[in-house]
């Protein structure tokens, strides 16, 4: 079986924004895909060697919260400050409890199946990132690079 | 109870730790040797068999043991 290729843009920094590439690339290279992720903008933070990954309830209606919480203060009381790091510690607890993988594992497993992580150029000089900042195993690249790996993939998704 | 060759405990794990984990015991397995994969995701018995569909490995057997999802996975190649 020739293998198939799955392409990911990744472009969000958050906690929850994280999984969904991570469990993408990991699974379709336990499928055999050959896969490369391809972070820009906030999904830079992805890529980061020491994650701080955090989830915010602000610009969130979706987002469950635990003990009525969301009734207690709606929409401002999302803005009231260390409301971020405590839902944060709660999803971390969450995702603990019930048996689901943390980004950083979910990560490893990624390098060791060899997924191609490729940090955005022009994103990292636009913000500034110093390369020492981030992982070491990656490639740095350009929306050339991208195409050159995505042009013919078989999946190809923008997270 | 069906002969297996090895044993993997994804008991606790949720999507996609079992199906990773089980490919990281196939690849420790010969051709045509069979690996039982012990689950409580739900998710799981559909993921198996999609997962078996796509890697041309042979899901002997799908079982579910109050809560408990047992599954036999033949390598194959």
């Amino acid at each position: 079986m020739a293998d198939k290729k799955l392409a990911i843009i990744a472009t969000k920094g958050t906690l929850d924004w994280a999984y969904p590439p991570f469990i993408l690339a990991s699974t379709a290279s336990a499928l055999g895909y050959q896969t490369c992720i391809f972070f820009t903008f906030y999904g830079l933070q992805l890529i980061k060697k020491k994650l701080d990954l955090k989830v915010s309830p602000l610009g969130n209606p979706g987002m469950p919260m635990p003990m009525g919480m969301n009734k207690w203060f709606p929409v401002l009381g999302t803005t009231i400050p260390g409301m971020e790091s405590m839902m944060t510690t709660m999803m971390k607890q969450k995702i603990k409890a019930k048996g689901v993988a943390s980004i950083e594992e979910l990560r490893d497993l990624c390098v060791e199946a060899e997924v191609r992580l490729v940090g955005c150029q022009m994103t990292i000089d636009l913000f500034d990132i110093n390369r020492d900042e981030l992982m070491d195993n990656i490639e740095l690249g350009g929306a050339a690079t991208f195409f050159e790996f995505a042009g013919d993939a078989d999946v190809t998704l923008f997270i | 109870m069906a002969e297996f060759d090895q044993e993997l405990d994804a008991r606790g794990l949720n999507c996609p730790l079992p199906i990773l984990r089980a490919k990281k015991a196939l690849n420790d397995l010969g051709d045509g040797q069979v690996l039982r994969i012990m689950a409580t995701d739900p998710g799981s018995v559909k993921d198996f068999e999609a997962f078996a569909q796509q890697t041309g490995n042979t899901l002997l057997e799908s079982t579910e043991d109050s809560g408990e999802f047992h599954f036999l996975l033949r390598k194959n190649g």
